[in-house]
């Protein structure tokens, strides 16, 4: 093998990647253009939103979080549920889920930046954004549960940057990864999956003046309900990858996965059924943002819709996969896992932020909706992520597969090299 | 991967297009920030948390704003930053068998601290209750009636200066602290707008500026405090603050002075002979959201 020094060979590494994050096919094209374009209509709301201020929002001081902070939540969750492949793989020792277990990294990447770029947009003063930079500015740890979440949530991305990069390059220069670089921080990421997700949920359910956040059960159902979002979306996913790249995936972890989805999204509605009893049978003041949210309440209905929505969503998708037939299948897996997704989504966003505000602390109901400006900046936001993530994949796969790689980089004239096998 | 073909000078010269379109649509895209940008210096950006100021830079800061106050208002200000007095607590208590809910206080309020004039912003909210019950879901903010009306009682709410503040606890910066003389403070200057203890505070004390306030030149308050009643800039948390530009110098917080009931007593907490001490200790008292455990320096009393 090569002997070659890290500092030749790692430039080189980046360089091939860059290029190849900017060559493809039509369709690649097509899709970044697509993704461009919404990104970019995303920023121009946001450069609007930042010269005129937040008022464009559909926010006020009854209702001081929405839709970005919604968005955000679930992030955490999306970004933490794909830790659901680095458990098997790693504490179970699946192979077939072993193959695959950088996709659920990469997605956790992608996710992560998602929930960053989501806390940006909310800041009222994003040109401040160095005073809560530890040791930089007054970094009020560890009283404020959100400078945990700045430790949890960069740390997350830090580790997920490190375990990718480091197992592509070794690819890459044809190197067998050394486990103590990448199996401890492994098994670190898994803890630390858990702990983004309970932290976000602590944000919340610290807080003695929301009775609807201030319940136990939150940070449990966050974690649950990340494991509904994580797996669904990697489920569709590897299906995705399998058909737009040449990289093999097996029915292994989709197999896998989809095991998993059937206990988390019954133990979602589960615990969501309790939170329901909790409140209702109590009744009273416990009562009054779960009676807004699920029924309306002072003639104010606007986010009824949005929980029944995700109740039947979630209800679907918990019958579509217990259905036999949802295990041959994929069709119907997916529309399983498409309608998890949306139903958490929901219920992790609209119809867990929102109800916290509504009523305010002196019981007013003043509603929110989010504005054309706010969805524009959310789905800008997403199509990002969206870029992250094709982008990461499109250059990490081929090295795994080994149509990228050093050696086969100094020898073009050599024609195809014979294919090594998964590890 | 494409292998090397004649179509390949082609693609870069598309690549390069694509580029330069995608640059431009970004330059285009972030347009709106230069009337942003225009209002942000160096100086300001660069400034250091209030606590870390001396007092040439505070010197400096202030003049800056002052400035910046002409420039954009048209009003020549005076800001101060008076300090807490040795041996001062302060403490506040609200007779409701006496407050007629005229909503004086939140007029007030709106003058003395220079909020938006467009929102009609105040730190006060007066709830409208029913006699018989203390359930604030019954309530009502928006009444618009002769007052007082039959069957009501009002009960004015504003920040409670809490010994054990959410609102301080939550925020990521540091940039709300609780003062020695029990009054919470927000330096504008360095709150980041995440709003956190907005959702943390249980009385619906603070306040954001969704927008840069709007206020006519000559109706804005000249007599301003660095951490209380200065314009606020966009972006930032603000709430009250008992007026501590006017009672560090001894004087009486303005919504005390608007009351034309008397049903608002301030004063110092560690001093036996003042007011709110004869109150609190003779009155029947109680604290708003009490099982919560802020323990705030805010009081409600009855005369009976």
């Amino acid at each position: 093998m090569n002997q070659r020094s890290h500092a030749v060979t790692y430039p080189r590494f980046i360089y091939r990647l860059l290029a190849g994050a900017f060559d493809g096919g039509w369709r690649f094209y097509l899709w970044m253009t697509i993704l461009t374009a919404i990104a970019l209509v995303g920023a121009n709301a946001w450069a609007h939103q930042l010269a005129r201020g937040m008022q464009i929002t559909g926010m006020s001081d009854h209702v001081s979080w929405g839709l970005y902070i919604a968005n955000f939540t679930f992030g955490v969750g999306l970004a933490a549920g794909a830790v659901m492949m680095v458990i098997p793989a790693y504490l179970y020792d699946d192979h077939d889920m072993h193959n695959v277990v950088l996709v659920g990294e990469i997605l956790a990447i992608a996710a992560i930046s998602v929930c960053l770029g989501f806390i940006v947009v909310d800041l009222g003063r994003p040109d401040r954004f160095w005073h809560i930079i530890p040791a930089v500015g007054r970094f009020n740890w560890p009283v404020s549960m959100l400078t945990w979440d700045v430790i949890v949530l960069n740390g997350y991305l830090l580790l997920n940057l490190h375990i990718t990069g480091y197992l592509i390059y070794s690819k890459f220069i044809g190197k067998k990864p050394s486990k103590r670089w990448y199996l401890p921080f492994v098994f670190l990421s898994i803890f630390w999956a858990i702990s983004i997700h309970t932290v976000t949920a602590f944000l919340y359910s610290g807080l003695g003046g929301r009775p609807f956040w201030n319940s136990a059960l939150l940070a449990p159902r966050f974690i649950a309900s990340a494991f509904v979002s994580g797996p669904a979306f990697v489920i569709v996913l590897l299906q995705i990858v399998r058909r737009a790249s040449t990289f093999r995936v097996g029915d292994g972890p989709i197999r896998t996965l989809s095991s998993v989805l059937r206990v988390t999204v019954l133990l979602n509605l589960f615990m969501l059924g309790s939170e329901v009893f909790t409140a209702f049978y109590t009744g009273g003041a416990h009562a009054t943002a779960a009676k807004y949210l699920f029924f309306g309440s002072h003639g104010r209905h606007a986010l009824v819709p949005w929980i029944w929505s995700a109740i039947a969503l979630n209800v679907l998708s918990a019958v579509l996969l217990h259905l036999p037939a949802a295990r041959n299948k994929l069709a119907l897996l997916d529309i399983a896992c498409l309608a998890a997704f949306a139903g958490v989504w929901i219920e992790k966003g609209m119809g867990l932020i929102i109800p916290g505000f509504v009523p305010s602390t002196l019981h007013e109901v003043v509603e929110y909706v989010p504005t054309l400006a706010e969805w524009k900046i959310t789905a800008g936001i997403w199509a990002f992520g969206f870029m992250v993530l094709t982008l990461a994949l499109k250059v990490a796969l081929p090295v795994l597969t080994g149509e990228l790689s050093l050696a086969k980089e100094e020898e073009p004239a050599e024609p195809e090299p014979v294919p090594e096998a998964a590890e | 991967m494409s292998e090397p073909t004649e179509k390949q000078p082609r693609r870069v010269h598309l690549k390069v297009l694509g580029a330069t379109l995608g640059a431009s649509a970004f330059a285009y895209a972030m347009a709106p920030l230069r009337a942003w940008t225009k209002e942000l210096s160096v100086d300001a950006f660069l400034q250091k948390h209030y606590k870390e100021l001396t007092k040439e830079e505070m010197t400096k800061v202030i003049a800056r704003l002052e400035a910046d106050t002409k420039r954009d208002y048209g009003a020549d200000v005076t800001i101060k930053d008076p300090k807490p007095r040795a041996g001062v607590e302060f403490g506040y208590a609200l007779n409701l068998s006496v407050c007629i809910g005229c909503r004086k206080c939140a007029e007030a309020c709106h003058h003395e601290n220079n909020h938006d004039r467009a929102t009609n912003n105040s730190y006060i909210r007066v709830l409208e209750m029913e006699q018989g019950s203390f359930d604030m879901e019954r309530g009502n903010v928006q009444y618009d009636h002769a007052v007082p009306a039959p069957g009501k009682f009002y009960m004015p709410v504003q920040c409670h200066q809490c010994d054990n503040a959410p609102c301080t606890k939550v925020c990521p910066v540091q940039a709300t602290w609780k003062e020695p003389d029990g009054i919470v403070v927000v330096d504008y200057n360095w709150c980041i707008g995440c709003r956190y203890c907005e959702a943390a505070c249980p009385y619906h004390a603070r306040r954001f500026n969704w927008t840069k306030p709007e206020i006519p030149k000559e109706e804005i308050n000249p007599d301003q405090g660095y951490l209380s009643n200065r314009i606020r800039p966009q972006g930032v948390v603000e709430k009250c603050t008992f007026c501590l530009h006017r009672t560090r110098e001894g004087k009486l917080p303005a919504c005390l002075e608007a009351c034309p009931t008397g049903a608002r007593v301030f004063g110092n907490l560690l001093d036996p002979d003042s007011e709110i001490r004869w109150v609190l200790e003779h009155k029947r008292v109680f604290i708003l959201k009490e099982e919560l455990g802020t323990k705030p320096r805010f009081f409600y009393f009855f005369d009976v």
